[in-house]
C-alpha cells in the first residue's frame, strides 16, 4: 500500500467517524541546524497522522533524525534549530504560530513527553512525588491535598509498588525501572491524550521493559495516541499500528506495522529486520555487508578437545558498599569453556555477569574459587606471574572509546598490543598491524586515524583487532555489541562468527540481550543475583527453561515474528 | 564539535587572526615586548637604569622620561625594562619549582606504596595548613633574601595546591579504560605508568603552568615588596614597587606604573594559559 493510499483511507475513515481530524498532523516536516552558518538538514519531509488510540512508531538508527522529529512536535527541537513544515498541527492547531506561552500550556496537559534516561530527566534533589506534583501544580490542577492523592494514584497506576514510600524517595534511591515508571507517571499526570515516548525502554532490563511496554499498551487501549521513537524493532512491533522507518533524516518507508515489518519494500527496512539477532538466526549472517576475508591466525597452543581452555570453579566476589555492608556480587559460579566454543552469560543489571568476566580475566581479586587457563592455574595468582600469559586471554568492552589512550592513533594502539619479541623489525610489526586491520574489515587507511573521530562500529573493530593482536585462545566480550546500532551490531556479530572459525578462539560472551546471546552462543549460563540459575544449550534454555526466573526472562523478550529467509554460511 | 570551514585555504589564516579575541592579541603583543626586554634590554631602554641624576629626581612622566624618574633621578621606564629579566625569571622559576614539586608530591601520593602515599598526603596537608607567606618568611630567614630564595619560597607556596591537582589527574588516569586495557594486555606497571598514566595526567598541566607563572610573579613581587626578595638597587618590579612606596603622595607613578606592569604580566600569563587550556579541551572533544 502506498503512502497516498494510506492517507486516502484515513480521510475516508475520518469522514465516516465524523471526527474533526487526527490529534497530530504532520506534513513535510523539515528540521535543520545552522551552527557555523552552514545549514545542516537533519529531518527532511516527514509526514504522518496520529489518531486517537493509535500508536505511530518512528524507527531508525542513531543520527536518523527520529528524536529531533519527536522534539519538534513539542517545540523542543533545540537551540539554533530551524523547523519548517507544510502542516504541523496538534489538535488541529498550527504549532508553528505558537508562542512560548502557548507551548507551556500544551506541554504536559495535551502532550506528555517520556524521555529515555529517567535519571537525568528527574531532578536529583527532589523526591519523585514532588516532581510529579509539580507538573500538576504548574497547570493549576487541584490543591495540595488532591495533588498528593493524585500522585499516589498515578504511581500505583504505572505499577510502582508501595507508592507512598516511593513518592518520598529521590531518583537515585529508585531502580532504573521504577525511575522510568515515575517519569511515565509525570508525563501522564494531566492525562494528555498525546504521549510521545522517546526510547522509553532503552536503558532498561528486559523484564522491566516488558512492564513499561504493558503500561504504554494500557494507555493506548484507554484512547491515548502514542508516538513511539525507538531503534529497537522488537519493541516497536509490540505497540505500533503504523511505522515510519527513518534514515539520515528521510522516511524511507512507512505504512501499517504488519506490512512494514512483514513485507518491507525498502532494502534498508529489510536490512534492519534481518539484523535482529535471535535463536533462529544462529549460523546465519545478519548483515549483507561483506564479511572481511579473514586470514588464518593459528592459536599459539595446540588444542585438546577434552581440556577446557578456561575453567572456573566456585568463583566468589564480595564488595563492601559505602554503607559498610558487604554484598556478594558473584556467589559460587563455575563454568568450563572449551576450544572454539562460545559460552554466553546472560543476566540483567546487577546479576554479577560482568564481575564474573573480570574474575575470569584475572583483573579482579577473588574472594573464593579458582580459575584455570589451558589447564594451568590462572587465578588466584600474583599478577607478576600472570602477566607473561596475559596474551592468552583478551577482552573487548562495551565502550571501546574509553579503552583507548586518547593520545594514540589506531596504529599506535595496535602496535602497543603486539606481544613483545614476536617481531624483530618495526616493518614486521607494522605489517602485522595491517594484517589485523584487514582481519577485522578495516581499510589500512584507518591506521593513522584517532578512535575519537571514528564511528562506533569502527571503534569496536579496532577493539577486536587489539584483542586479536596477542593471538589469544580466549576472548572475553563484555557487552561488546550493546552500544551499537542494530545494523552495525549485525556486522560485528558476523565478524565475530567469522573470526571464531578462522582464528580458533573461544568466546566468553557477556550480554543482557537474549537475542544476541542466543544468536552467538553454543552454551548459555543464566545469572541472577550472583548465582547461575540455569545452564544449557540455547535450545534447552530458551525452549525448555527449568527455572521460574529463566521462564520470566524469556517471556519478557518482545516477540519478533518477522525476518527474511536466512542465508546460511559456512 | 567539529567546526566546518567553507572558506578557501588562502583566507583562513587572516580570518583566524581576525577571529582571535583582543585579549589574546594584547597578551601576545605584551609578551613580545617582554621577550625583547628580557633578551636585549638595551634595545628598548632609553637611559642607563642605574645612572643617577639628582636634579631630575621625582619627575612626572614626560617625553624625556616616559614613566617619570625616581628619587635619585633614575629613568623609571629603563628600570622597568631592565627589571623585566629578573621579574620574569623569578616568575618562571617559581612556577617551574612549584610545578616540579607538585608533580613529585602528586605522583608519590597517587602511585607510591601505601605508606609513602599516606605520608605524602599528610605532608601536603601540613603545607596547606601553613599560610604560604609564613613558609616564605621562614625560608628567607634561613637562606637570606635573594632571587633564588624567592623562587623557592614562591614555588614551595604554590606546590601543595598543584600537587593535589596532579594527584587527582593521576588517579583519574589510573582508573581509566585504557589503563585497564593495558593491564589486560599484560603490560608491566612501570610501562603503564610511563606510556599511559603520566602523559595523560600531566597534559592539562601545560595550561596550569602558564596560569601559575602569572600567580608566581604576583607572589614574588609581594615578597620583594616586603623586602624579602631582591635587594635594591636591582630593579625587579616588586622591589620598584617597594621603593616607590615612600613617595606615593609626591610621585604616585612610582607605585602605579610598576604595579600596572605586574598586573599586565599576570594577566598575559593567565590569558595565554586559558587559551592553551581551551585549546586542549577542544582537542579532546572534537
Amino acid at each position: 500500500m502506498s503512502i497516498l493510499d494510506v492517507v486516502e483511507l484515513d480521510h475516508l475513515e475520518r469522514e465516516l467517524a465524523g471526527d474533526a481530524g487526527p490529534r497530530v498532523r504532520v506534513r513535510n516536516l523539515r528540521v535543520a541546524f545552522q551552527p557555523d552558518g552552514v545549514r545542516r538538514d537533519v529531518v527532511a519531509g516527514v509526514g504522518f497522522d496520529l489518531e486517537p488510540g493509535q500508536c505511530v512508531a518512528i524507527v531508525g538508527e542513531s543520527g536518523s533524525g527520529k528524536s529531533v522529529t519527536a522534539r519538534a512536535l513539542v517545540g523542543l527541537a533545540g537551540r539554533g534549530s530551524i523547523v519548517e513544515a507544510d502542516e504541523l498541527q496538534l489538535h488541529g492547531a498550527d504549532v508553528q504560530a505558537f508562542t512560548a506561552r502557548d507551548w507551556r500550556r500544551v506541554r504536559g496537559r495535551e502532550v506528555g513527553f517520556i524521555l529515555q534516561d529517567a535519571l537525568v530527566s528527574l531532578d536529583p534533589l527532589r523526591p519523585v512525588g514532588r516532581e510529579i506534583a509539580e507538573s500538576l501544580r504548574v497547570h493549576g490542577w487541584g490543591d495540595r491535598a488532591t495533588r498528593r492523592a493524585r500522585v499516589l494514584d498515578l504511581l500505583t497506576r504505572v505499577g510502582v509498588p508501595n507508592a507512598a514510600l516511593r513518592a518520598r524517595q529521590r531518583p537515585h534511591e529508585l531502580s532504573g525501572g521504577l525511575r522510568q515508571r515515575a517519569l511515565i507517571a509525570s508525563a501522564i499526570a494531566l492525562e494528555p491524550d498525546i504521549v510521545i515516548a522517546d526510547e522509553p525502554t532503552t536503558a532498561l532490563d528486559v523484564t522491566v521493559q516488558a512492564q513499561v511496554l504493558d503500561q504504554l499498551a494500557g494507555m493506548k487501549a484507554r484512547g491515548a495516541s502514542i508516538l513511539l521513537i525507538s531503534h529497537d524493532l522488537s519493541v516497536v512491533a509490540q505497540l505500533a499500528d503504523h511505522i515510519l522507518v527513518m534514515r539520515a533524516g528521510e522516511v524511507v518507508e512507512q505504512g501499517p506495522a504488519s506490512e512494514v515489518l512483514g513485507a518491507p519494500q525498502h532494502p534498508y527496512t529489510s536490512a534492519l529486520i534481518a539484523a535482529v539477532p535471535g535463536a533462529d538466526t544462529r549460523g546465519t549472517t545478519l548483515s549483507n555487508a561483506p564479511v572481511p576475508h579473514v586470514g588464518s591466525t593459528p592459536a599459539r597452543l595446540p588444542r585438546d578437545p577434552d581440556m577446557p581452555v578456561l575453567s572456573a570453579r566456585g568463583l566468589v566476589k564480595r564488595y563492601v558498599g559505602p554503607d559498610g555492608r558487604a554484598s556478594t556480587a558473584v556467589d559460587g559460579v563455575s563454568f568450563d569453556l572449551f576450544a572454539g566454543e562460545t559460552l554466553g552469560i546472560v543476566g540483567e543489571s546487577g546479576s554479577g555477569k560482568s564481575t564474573t568476566a573480570r574474575l575470569a580475566l584475572g583483573l579482579e581479586d577473588l574472594d573464593g574459587g579458582t580459575v584455570q587457563l589451558l589447564g594451568e592455574d590462572w587465578a588466584p595468582l600474583p599478577e607478576t606471574r600472570r602477566r607473561l600469559r596475559r596474551g592468552l586471554i583478551s577482552v573487548v568492552d562495551q565502550d571501546p572509546l574509553s579503552s583507548f589512550d586518547p593520545r594514540w592513533n589506531v596504529e599506535r594502539i595496535l602496535l602497543d598490543a603486539l606481544p613483545a619479541g614476536e617481531f624483530a623489525t618495526s616493518a614486521a610489526r607494522r605489517a602485522r598491524v595491517h594484517e589485523l586491520l584487514e582481519q577485522v574489515g578495516l581499510p589500512a587507511g584507518v591506521a593513522r586515524r584517532f578512535p575519537l573521530r571514528m564511528s562506533g562500529g569502527q571503534r569496536q573493530r579496532v577493539a577486536i583487532a587489539r584483542a586479536l593482536a596477542p593471538r589469544p585462545t580466549v576472548i572475553v566480550l563484555d557487552e561488546a555489541v550493546s552500544a551499537l546500532d542494530v545494523t552495525i551490531q549485525a556486522q560485528i556479530l558476523d565478524l565475530l562468527v567469522a573470526l571464531r572459525e578462522s582464528a580458533v578462539v573461544s568466546y566468553l560472551f557477556i550480554s543482557h540481550d537474549l537475542g544476541v546471546i542466543s544468536h552467538l552462543s553454543d552454551r548459555i549460563l543464566v545469572m541472577k543475583d550472583g548465582v547461575v540459575v540455569e545452564e544449557g544449550t540455547p535450545d534447552e534454555v530458551f525452549l525448555r527453561p527449568q527455572q521460574p526466573y529463566t521462564r520470566e526472562l524469556i517471556a519478557s523478550i518482545p516477540a519478533f515474528p518477522y525476518g527474511p529467509e536466512r542465508h546460511h554460511h559456512g | 564539535m567539529t567546526t566546518v570551514r567553507s572558506t578557501p585555504e588562502a583566507s583562513t589564516l587572516g580570518r583566524r587572526l581576525r577571529r582571535l579575541p583582543w585579549t589574546l592579541v594584547a597578551a601576545l603583543v605584551f609578551l613580545g615586548i617582554l621577550a625583547v626586554a628580557v633578551i636585549a634590554p638595551q634595545a628598548l631602554a632609553t637611559h642607563d637604569p642605574f645612572a643617577l641624576d639628582y636634579p631630575a629626581s621625582l619627575r612626572a612622566p614626560s617625553a624625556a622620561h616616559w614613566f617619570g624618574t625616581d628619587e635619585s633621578g633614575r629613568d623609571l621606564y629603563s628600570r622597568v625594562i631592565w627589571g623585566a629579566r629578573e621579574s620574569v625569571l623569578i616568575g618562571l622559576g617559581a612556577a617551574a619549582v612549584g610545578l616540579a614539586g607538585a608533580i613529585l608530591l602528586g605522583s608519590l601520593a597517587a602511585l607510591g606504596p601505601r605508606p609513602v602515599r599516606a605520608t605524602v598526603d599528610r605532608f601536603v596537608e601540613i603545607l596547606f595548613a601553613f599560610p604560604a607567606l609564613l613558609l616564605a618568611l621562614l625560608l628567607v630567614a634561613i637562606a637570606g633574601p635573594s632571587a633564588l630564595t624567592q623562587i623557592f619560597a614562591v614555588g614551595l607556596g604554590t606546590a601543595p595546591g598543584y600537587a593535589r591537582m596532579v594527584r587527582g589527574q593521576i588517579l583519574t588516569a589510573k582508573d581509566s579504560g585504557y589503563v585497564r586495557a593495558a593491564v589486560a594486555l599484560g603490560h608491566s606497571r612501570s610501562r603503564i605508568v610511563r606510556s599511559h598514566i603520566l602523559p595523560n595526567a600531566l597534559r592539562p598541566l601545560v595550561a596550569i603552568f602558564a596560569l601559575s607563572v602569572g600567580q608566581s610573579i604576583v607572589w614574588a613581587s609581594s615578597l620583594s615588596f616586603l623586602g624579602l626578595g631582591v635587594a635594591p638597587p636591582a630593579s625587579e618590579w616588586g622591589a620598584l614597587l617597594d621603593a616607590g612606596r615612600s613617595y606615593i603622595v609626591q610621585a604616585g607613578w612610582l607605585v602605579v606604573i610598576p604595579g600596572l606592569v605586574i598586573v599586565a604580566l599576570a594577566l598575559t600569563a593567565t590569558t595565554i594559559g586559558r587559551h592553551v587550556q581551551a585549546g586542549l579541551e577542544r582537542g579532546e572533544k572534537s
